[in-house]
């Protein structure tokens, strides 16, 4: 082949810095083609897609909403997936977060209970995450079973045990037996930060767990051992760092924090449990993470990007008649540009003029 | 008993796609590569099939579509993962997205034509046979393709000297280079074949299955096809017996709901899924904790050094 | 000079053109659709956007709409609702049960702006509600059915236990318990509004167990294509099914929206619309039988006769005394009959189902 990849010396500074943009740019520049063949005006598209969304207060509160749940799901499976821990569950851990949390809202519902009610109802769907996280994790370190796809197949396992609460035990009995809980008190609703607007409490706690992320990565043993056993892990055996605990707590953590979007996202813009409360967000959280490669500043700005995406995918289907398939294709082909260009830091591609076959090849 | 009968048929064609899948992910694996991306291969697979069915009235110019249309995408999935060295798990996840996109843009246009279904066999006496008459003499030709498939597949691995280096090339491929042998090709060649058998699957859908095209009409069967793989240890024989099982429960719920059995519905659904946490897990165990049935190298990225 | 001065007024034409020809053509009225599925799913999502198109040909060239498919009904319904509200869209139909919330929520924002949403039960100054009488339908197909029928068996493949769907199945047996008391019915539940294969599989497995005539509450006309391959019957649901099921249709519980659609816009274009609940059926043809075909004479004309005796609403399908399935006798708010209200929160099966509601 006269194209091969060859590793660098050490890594590209000037790529590192310019491969977000160059992925940017070159994803932009196969949309406009798409479009084109689509019919539409390319520049006219993109502006609609990209530029609209972010002129108005309206959008750009949409866009916070949106991009609340993916960034802390996100934050949590970057811890995962620094040290090579494959969680694909997030999506079921946000679901089984949701419903320990809408628990206690069931529960106390129209008992007119006191301001505990929140907080206690976060604290729950943390820990139902954490604990659902937990079985793939336990199968991993217990039996050896893939955590790919035990979390993967746990997802469609929550899926139906919410379908089942909200059409069984938990329905509302003045709800003309629709499948919906009660619609939660005030005290259990995650309080909105703009009169008329969406924007919620979420919000900041999201960008709580941003700094928290930063912090802990950065500053903390366990934060090392995570990049360490990501980056080498030999190296990691070697100083005494337990893999399997690892394994647990990153699981746990990112359980915690899918957890604790699902139960804000439905006792905030949702309102009450009901059996579609998630548009796909924990499988879109995996490609923030990626996106954001791994950071947690980085996860932020993808994340908003990304929620930009999905608003302006929506107005694009009102404004010109763009079918909405058409954002799924664009965050398949930014990921994989952004996969490739993070690729060029580590590796270069050279061109070779003369064949080198290998010493001996008795194939 | 015509029951039996009528339910081994129902069995058969629900694990059909799940064989095709499943089987070629298993070359693929075998020889390193962990390609996530079946989903959005076999959702490309139905909705070129059914737009090539559609535009030529002929089913096997749409199912030469959609073989074409799996190669495809995973050959954009061999150009990152292998030639540019891209982390194999986030591309197959971007492949399922982009794949899942791509196929509701194209099969827009067709939803709601119709279309003549993959005939099924009738051979004069041997089809009207009780009992096994059907099951074995009158399927359509992507059954008896999955069974001839999985029976290629484990000649080319145990009896072929080019399986036994697709072999060496996923158990370590640090000493297959060393060796000499082109790690890099025949991984792409493996993937490519695993694209190709995954847009066989999706093509089954709606040229036999359910002959219309819906957006999103594989339903997550790419995902179970992927346990699949795992389930069967990555043998071929185990596969059969694994797809089988899966078509097998997802069919039998719907008869317990039928006969009244009086359980909740959403755990019947659940069962399948269940049933692959348990299976691995129980897998993993007899292997011991130190290691499994998996290739080696699989999804370690490589790049031959200079 | 002379060639910059023909382009500098070319382009002040232009502009001026564009600037002020807009607002001398006649303004059109936007209108929004939201739909949960797809069109293509020649079911509910699909009649939808028929009563759509109709009413575009009725009210050509003073309407202009919009429509989004595929909206699911969670929280980004509202953010799909509000952006039809704020991109100059007066009449907005959101098409199923689950944007009831956020219909209200946004309908609440934006007091100038009409809301007509399907199959829901609250409603606002600016939103009214509607639905149609489906169960009309079930009952002439279940008395069709018990004729039909040589195993006595129906087969019903169903989404989600909600009223709706419960009343439509105790329509139908109700249906052909009149004929045949003692008629019984296989009910499968595939927990989803659209999903061609589960429901294909679905089928199989209801004529693998016996039964012969087959109908549904669910989006696909799969389980009609299993029906003709096997050589039983089947009804279709939401939109004519004759396509997929040529020898297999007895008839369709067909939803026609056009004319509702229409007189609505109409409404509003007369500056006379107003909130309400129109809950239609085959005397207002919201409700459509697909025409009768695939049955002997005498079947079709009892159909017919039925038909005509529910339009004129001499026979009401939920006519007392109804018994429910512990035998107790349901009470009867409506005079002689079940009232709306019962019927819209229908949370009991009738007696000669076998089946338990799951959830309960």
């Amino acid at each position: 082949m006269p194209l091969v990849l060859e590793r660098r010396s050490e890594r590209s500074a000037t790529i590192a810095i310019a491969s977000p943009l160059i992925a940017i740019a070159l994803t932009l520049a196969t949309m406009a083609v798409l479009f084109a063949i689509l019919g539409k005006n390319p520049v006219e598209a993109l502006d609609v897609y990209f530029l609209e969304p972010l002129t108005d207060p309206y959008s750009l509160g949409e866009i916070a909403v949106k991009a609340t749940p993916l960034v802390m799901i996100a934050i949590g499976l970057s811890l995962c997936y620094i040290a090579n821990i494959w969680n694909i569950g997030a999506e079921g851990q946000f679901l089984v977060g949701a419903v320990a949390g809408s628990w206690l809202a069931v529960r106390t519902n129209g008992t007119d209970a006191g301001l505990w009610v929140l907080p206690a109802m976060l604290l729950l769907g943390a820990l139902g995450g954490a604990l659902y996280a937990l079985i793939p994790a336990i199968c991993k370190v217990r039996f050896g079973a893939s955590e790919i796809l035990t979390s993967l197949m746990l997802v469609y396992v929550a899926n139906f045990g919410l379908d089942y609460l909200v059409r069984g035990p938990w329905r509302d009995p003045h709800g003309m037996n629709f499948p919906t809980t009660a619609e939660f008190d005030p005290v259990a609703t995650v309080p909105t930060l703009i009169e008329g607007g969406r924007l919620h409490a979420g919000a900041i706690v999201t960008l709580l767990v941003v700094m928290a992320a930063t912090v802990l990565l950065g500053r903390t043993i366990m934060g090392f051992e995570i990049r360490l056993v990501g980056a080498a892990p030999k190296a990691a055996r070697f100083s005494g760092f337990n893999a399997d605990k690892l394994t647990l707590f990153t699981f746990a953590v990112s359980g915690a924090l899918a957890g604790l979007a699902g139960i804000i996202e439905v006792a905030g813009p949702v309102g009450h449990l009901q059996p579609d409360i998630s548009p796909g967000y924990g499988f879109t959280a995996i490609i923030v993470a990626f996106l954001g490669r791994l950071n947690p500043v980085g996860i932020l700005i993808a994340g908003l990007f990304l929620a930009l995406t999905f608003i302006g995918g929506e107005n694009a289907e009102i404004a010109i008649k763009v079918p909405l398939d058409l954002t799924k294709v664009f965050q398949g082909i930014l990921l994989f540009y952004v996969l490739a260009c993070d690729s060029m830091i580590i590796y270069r591609i050279r061109f070779i003029r003369t064949l080198r076959k290998p010493a001996h090849a008795n194939v | 008993m015509q029951m039996f009968e009528a339910i081994m048929l129902s069995v058969i064609a629900a694990s059909t796609p799940l064989l095709l899948a499943a089987a070629g992910e298993l070359v693929t694996e075998r020889s390193g590569v962990l390609n996530l991306g079946l989903e959005g291969m076999m959702i490309m697979g139905a909705a070129c099939a059914f737009a090539g069915t559609c535009l030529s009235s002929s089913v096997i110019v749409g199912a030469l579509c959609g073989v074409l249309a799996g190669v495809a995408m995973s050959a954009i999935f061999a150009i990152f993962t292998l030639g540019l060295a891209v982390n194999q798990v986030a591309s197959g996840l971007a492949l399922t997205i982009l794949g899942t996109g791509l196929s509701g843009l194209i099969g827009a246009g067709f939803v709601g034509q119709r279309i003549t279904p993959a005939p099924q066999l009738h051979l004069p006496v041997l089809t009207d046979l009780p009992l096994v008459g059907r099951i074995l003499f009158g399927q359509d030709a992507f059954v008896y393709l999955s069974v001839a498939l999985v029976i290629g597949i484990w000649l080319f691995l145990y009896r072929s000297r080019a399986g036994l280096v697709l072999r060496a090339v996923g158990d370590n491929h640090t000493s297959a280079h060393a060796l000499g042998y082109p790690v890099l090709k025949i991984r792409a060649l493996a993937v490519l074949f695993g694209g190709g058998c995954a847009g066989l699957a999706g093509a089954f859908l709606p040229l036999a299955y359910t002959p219309f095209f819906i957006p999103g009409m594989t339903a997550g069967r790419g995902w179970i096809a992927l346990a699949l793989v795992v389930f069967a240890s990555w043998r071929p024989g185990r596969l059969v017996a694994g797809a089988y099982l899966f078509g097998a429960v997802s069919i039998l719920q719907l008869h317990a709901q039928a006969l009244g059995l009086g359980i909740p519905s959403q755990l019947m659904s659940s069962l399948p899924y269940l049933a692959t946490v348990i299976v691995l897990v129980l897998i993993s165990r007899t292997r011991g904790i130190a290691g499994s049935a998996a290739p080696a190298s699989l999804g370690v990225v490589f790049v031959p050094d200079r | 000079m002379k060639k910059w001065n023909i382009i500098a007024m070319a382009a002040v034409l232009a502009i001026a053109t564009a600037t002020f020809g807009g607002s001398y053509a006649a303004e059109k009225l936007k209108i929004g659709f939201i739909y949960t599925g797809p069109i293509g799913d020649l079911g509910w999502s699909y009649q939808h956007d028929v009563g759509r198109k109709a009413m575009e040909k009725a009210l050509a060239g003073k309407v202009e709409t919009t429509y989004l498919e595929n909206v699911p009904e969670g929280p980004d319904a509202e953010r799909s609702i509000e952006q039809l509200a704020r991109t100059g869209h007066k009449l907005i139909f959101t098409t199923s049960f689950g944007f009831m919330d956020p219909t209200l929520k946004v309908a609440n924002k934006y007091p100038n702006v009409f809301f007509e949403h399907a199959t829901g039960f609250k409603r606002a100054k600016n939103v009214a509600t509607y639905a149609a009488r489906f169960y009309e339908g079930r009952y002439i197909q279940g008395q069709i059915a018990a004729k039909i029928s040589k195993t006595g068996v129906i087969g019903y493949i169903v989404s989600f236990p909600i009223p709706e769907v419960i009343s439509n199945i105790n329509a139908t047996m109700l249906g052909a318990q009149s004929v045949n008391p003692n008629m019984k019915v296989k009910i499968i539940w595939v927990n989803s509004w659209f999903d061609p294969g589960k429901e294909a599989d679905a089928a199989k497995a209801l004529i693998d167990q016996g039964v012969d005539v087959l109908t549904q509450h669910t989006d696909s006309p799969a389980a009609m294509q299993i029906a003709e391959q096997r050589g039983i019957h089947a009804f279709g649901q939401s939109s004519n099914m004759i396509k997929f099921g040529p020898k297999a249709q007895l008839t369709a519980d067909t939803d026609y929206w056009g004319d509702y659609y229409t007189k609505r816009a109409q409404a509003v274009l007369d500056g006379k619309w107003a909130s309400g609940d129109t809950w239609g059926g085959l005397d207002s043809g919201m409700v459509v039988m697909a025409p009768y075909t695939n049955m002997p004479d005498d079947v079709k004309k009892m159909a017919m006769d039925t038909q005509a005796a529910v339009t004129s609403g001499a026979l009401h399908p939920f006519k007392c005394p109804i018994t429910d399935q512990d035998g107790k006798t349901v009470e009867c708010k409506g005079g002689d009959h079940l009232d709306p209200g019962q019927i819209l929160s229908m949370n009991f099966y009738v007696k000669g189902v076998d089946d338990k509601i799951p959830g309960k």
